[in-house]
């Protein structure tokens, strides 16, 4: 390995080594503060190290992993997620009981998991970085272990992940039987066995990835498990689980699929567009059945990694016909699509962990403040935790100012730009009935605390803000509003990253 | 100066911020606040508009008489395009002058979380300046959306006891409609872009744009747009919302609704929508002026059915948004300036009405006109003043809005003789809703024994700026035919009507024109 290739993996060497060195240290300090703020640092420090190591390389690093502006991409926000994580947490894991440092080994592991995810080239890599998340979600989702919908939550999601990476593996071998090569970049001769005898053994094992990335991604009809674990997870990591893991299985999504042109397969074009109407409407009917926000929250993320897959349909198709898009404003071509998937990633999380970190910092050392009736009056008691989890709504639904509406125009323009009107149309609709349940909330929140006045008050009442999480909650509502109104920067740096994928 | 564009929003946006702040320091300090806020924005148009007059418009060969074009987010051909024409300085005049009734009008009535209220009033109307101004169709939609969640906020938290089901209802109404909206914006950008290879929001550029689109597709563009439009308006049958809407929200949020959101509606069918994709239009044109015709009919009918006075002032909007949308679907000069007429009007009556009906509100805690009767010796003044405001909504000549919707009726008629004379009925009907109104709230007995507080100034001020609001508008009309006239005329020669329909009128279009509006014709 050369000097150049450690450099390049700088950001999974600090972040992996972080892990394996807190570990080391609260076996002899322990100290939640000291915990945090090593993580802290080693987040910020894989952080920097992606922009130390920018220009020095790109590409191909070993066999199993790719360095390039995609990943780095993906690994800062991860690495960013994943710190706003840690902040919000720290007020959290303070009031519960129980030991609190090994939660930020956890998340560090995770962590370092999805970015795997995200510069992973090999079905090898692959499988590893998927196999690190999820382990480390397994401790991390019952790490509350006194919730009994904790440890359920927990093994629910065991079993699932479980059974979605034997099929993940069955589906490697079976492609690799036809592609000769278990190398991302080997996946365009597969293109020539479209019509050939091997095709049928081919999209069986394509197939079966699917099923491993529906599965990872929670979109119908593999999203069972949803509900349940955000609901038991504890809230914090109910967040990461909605957007750091989501995201790494998407970036890899993008890049396996670019590599494959599923324009090359129309029934494999079918799939993906069938689970994405199928998410975007379950996702948001169910959502209105919901009286605990956490499960509405998980109908809602079905719903938008089904407008995810809109724009990722979007990608696909063109993507033979890139040189079109040579551009920068062009909008149908593949790049718009791979930038719309990232961009609406982007305003996702930063939305995402916005809504669960209100939750996070407001809930109790006994349980999560979840139910919709907690929330009621809530602006008339905490107006600053009320107005962010108002703009996070807004965000979720799409209304302007916010990242998602930029995020959601994104996606429509991609679609319009490759003709998905149908698609397109479903998102609509699915947008539409999402408002109801979104406003719901914020009606909830709105409400007079006839309630309150009682005595009889929930316990959002209880705890107070820690000056971690009033920081995350500060920044990520200025990171909404910033690319809600602007959004002109990130989209250069997108266009930058993507346009190499 | 171009400035002065993105400052007559950005005031009112900061004017918000800083109502909203300094809620804490006292119950009159946001009041106060947003009342200055406004007077200065008034000030400021008001001198525009001399200024405007003075000029004689937008200067020879100039579509726009200011214009404003910084780029926002140039990837997408997005940019900060604000531009003003007399259409647009009308609509901006009367959201400020509203804005200033709505703050006055709920001085009393709005006692908690006032600055944040004042918040909300402020970028309701900061949103709408910004329609009325943008000419990029990105920067248009992201107001109009933008408009949405304060009134949301405005009817959800200050409304009367049945705000929740109305502020879901009109939310989802209007957001689901707009979402069409935005499928058509973007299908237009694209289908522009890939005919063209300019991919721009930009309205100026996109007005050529129907040509190359084929006429199917611009048929659902348009119809994207249209529904957008038709249930902002409310156009028949996408009202249902605006009942609603309008008998829960409190005084300012009816005020905004009714003389402000619902223009809104029209301005996008004049500036948008024809413009935009004039073949596909003028082919739906008579469906859309079947309808219109419908609500002016329906909208006074219902009217008259209802027992709450909030109620009924909301479908008599139903009624006169019609008129509009037929002298806009008509498309000369006639009904063009009568649909401006009818909007400015409907506005200040309709915004008056609401206040009034607040007023009553605040002292008998009913809105049931079956409570009513016989007030007029316990509160004259309300009375009298509902009297005027009522007849002026019948259409009494001499008062505002008698002058829009005679217009729209000539103008209509060249294009459709046979809907003219059904929405002329809509006058019969209207005089039916605005006279038993009147008859049984204010005559008769006073069964009930009411004993009400009489009307302090501050309720008499607003009144008096309003009623004499209305006569100008009524007894000299020039001089906002004179502003509007270019902006018009400029739509019209960009989007002629078809050929077919103006030979159909052609025998019968000379005799309307000695009425009156000739001279401004002439000018």
């Amino acid at each position: 390995m050369t000097g150049n290739a450690i450099l390049a993996l700088l950001p999974l060497i600090i972040s992996g080594g972080a892990a394996v060195l807190i570990m080391v240290v609260i076996s002899f300090i322990r100290s939640h503060r000291l915990a945090l703020a090593l993580t802290l640092i080693a987040l910020a420090a894989a952080f920097a190290s992606l922009w130390l190591t920018g220009g020095a390389a790109t590409g191909q690093v070993t066999g199993l992993l790719i360095v390039d502006g995609y990943s780095r991409f993906f690994m800062g926000l991860f690495f960013a997620a994943a710190f706003t994580i840690a902040l919000l947490s720290y007020g959290y894991l303070a009031r519960r009981a129980g030991p609190r440092e090994e939660y930020y080994v956890l998340l560090l592991l995770a962590t370092f998991g999805a970015a795997v995810l995200a510069a992973s080239s090999h079905f090898a890599s692959f499988f590893l970085g998927l196999e690190i998340l999820s382990v480390s979600l397994y401790a991390l989702i019952a790490y509350t272990r006194a919730s009994r919908f904790s440890v359920e939550a927990a093994i629910k999601y065991l079993v699932l992940a479980g059974a979605s990476s034997a099929f993940l593996l069955f589906g490697m071998a079976l492609v690799y039987s036809q592609a000769g090569s278990m190398q991302f970049s080997a996946m365009a001769n597969l293109r020539s066995q479209a019509g050939t005898a091997g095709e049928p053994v081919l999209l069986a094992g394509m197939a079966m990835l699917i099923v491993g990335f529906g599965f990872k991604l929670a979109v119908v009809p593999f999203h069972l498990w949803t509900p349940d674990v955000y609901e038991g997870a504890p809230a914090p990591v109910t967040a990461f689980v909605a957007t750091v893991s989501k995201g790494g299985m998407f970036a890899l999504l993008l890049r396996y699929f670019i590599a494959v042109d599923v324009r090359a397969f129309p029934s494999l074009f079918v799939v993906f567009a069938l689970i994405a109407v199928a998410s975007m409407l379950a996702g948001n009917l169910l959502a209105l059945l919901q009286n605990n926000v956490k499960r509405v929250l998980a109908y809602s993320s079905i719903a938008h990694l089904g407008y995810l897959l809109v724009a990722f349909l979007a990608a696909g198709p063109a993507a033979g016909a890139a040189g079109r898009g040579a551009g920068t404003a062009q909008a149908g071509t593949a790049q718009a699509g791979i930038v719309a998937v990232t961009f609406y990633l982007t305003a996702y999380f930063v939305t995402t962990l916005a809504a669960f970190g209100v939750m996070t910092v407001l809930s109790t050392g006994e349980r999560d403040l979840d139910g919709i009736t907690d929330y009621r009056g809530l602006y008339w008691r905490r107006p600053w935790s009320a107005g962010i989890l108002t703009v996070a709504l807004f965000s979720l639904a799409g209304l302007p100012l916010t990242a998602g509406f930029v995020g959601k125009f994104y996606i429509i323009t991609a679609a319009i730009g490759s003709a998905l009107w149908f698609l397109v149309i479903i998102l609509v609709i699915g947008s539409a009935i999402g408002l109801y349940y979104y406003l719901r909330i914020m009606v909830t929140m709105f409400m007079q605390a006839e309630v309150s006045e009682a005595g009889q008050l929930p316990p959002a009442a209880a705890p107070s803000l820690s000056w971690a999480g009033e920081i995350a909650l500060a920044a990520l509502l200025l990171a909404i509003l910033w690319l809600g109104i602007y959004p002109g920067p990130l989209i250069n740096l997108i266009q930058a990253a993507a346009g190499r994928l | 100066m171009p400035l002065t564009l993105a400052l007559l929003i950005f005031w009112l946006v900061l004017g918000g911020v800083i109502a909203w702040a300094t809620g804490r320091l006292g119950k009159d300090v946001p009041r106060w606040v947003s009342l200055i806020t406004l007077f200065i924005h008034m000030i400021g148009l008001i001198v525009l508009w001399i200024q405007f007059m003075n000029a004689g418009g937008a200067a020879q060969g100039q579509r726009w008489y200011l214009e404003l074009n910084l780029p926002w987010i140039p990837q997408w051909g997005i940019s900060f395009y604000l531009a003003l024409d007399g259409v647009s300085l009308l609509l901006i005049l009367l959201s400020s002058f509203l804005g200033i009734m709505a703050v006055l009008a709920s001085w009393s009535g709005i006692t908690y979380r006032i600055g944040f209220f004042h918040f909300n009033l402020l970028w309701i109307l900061a949103a709408i300046v910004g329609i009325f101004l943008a000419e990029d169709l990105f920067l248009f939609y992201f107001f109009w959306e933008m408009m949405l969640i304060p009134l949301y906020f405005l009817i959800g938290i200050w409304g009367h006891e049945n705000r929740v089901y109305a502020t879901l209802k009109f939310f989802i109404f209007t957001q689901a409609s707009s979402l069409f909206m935005l499928l058509a914006i973007v299908g237009l950008y694209i289908v522009h872009g890939q005919a063209t290879g300019v991919y721009t929001f930009n309205y100026n550029v996109l007005l050529g744009a129907s040509k190359a689109v084929a006429p199917n597709v611009a048929f659902w563009l348009m119809l994207g747009f249209f529904i957008a439009f038709a249930v902002k308006l409310p156009l028949f049958p996408f009202h249902t919302w605006l009942p609603d809407a309008h008998t829960e929200a409190p005084t300012a949020g009816s005020v905004d609704l009714a003389g402000l959101v619902l223009k809104v509606g029209a301005y996008g069918f004049l500036r948008f929508l024809i413009p935009l994709f004039p073949q596909a239009a003028f082919a739906f044109a008579p469906v859309a002026m079947t309808l219109a015709v419908i609500g002016i009919i329906y909208g006074a009918v219902v009217a008259y059915g209802q027992t709450d006075l909030k109620r009924l002032v909301a479908f008599t909007s139903v009624s006169h948004m019609g008129f509009v949308l037929l002298g806009i679907f008509a498309w000369n000069q006639l009904a063009l300036q009568g649909a401006m007429m009818v909007m400015l009007a409907h506005g200040v009556t309709t915004g008056a009405l609401f206040i009034l009906v607040g007023d009553m509100g605040d002292r008998l805690h009913t809105r049931d006109i079956n409570q009513m009767g016989g007030l007029w010796p316990v509160v004259p003044r309300i009375s009298g003043f509902s009297q005027f405001f009522a007849v002026a909504t019948l259409g009494l000549p001499g008062l505002g809005n008698f002058v829009g919707e005679i217009l729209v009726l000539f103008g209509a008629w060249r294009v459709s003789p046979l809907l003219t004379v059904i929405a002329t009925l809509g006058f019969i009907f209207s005089t039916v809703y605005a006279l038993w109104m009147i008859q049984a709230a204010f005559f008769g007995k006073n069964i009930h024994n009411w004993k009400l507080a009489p009307s302090t100034p501050r309720e008499i001020g607003i009144m008096v700026v309003m009623a004499l609001t209305v006569l100008w508008l009524g007894l000299y009309p020039q001089t906002f035919l004179n502003t509007a006239q270019k902006a018009l005329e400029a739509l019209q020669q960009q989007t002629p009507r078809p050929a077919a329909a103006a030979q159909e009128v052609g025998a019968l279009a000379a005799p309307q024109k000695t009425v009156g509006v000739e001279q401004q014709q002439q000018h």
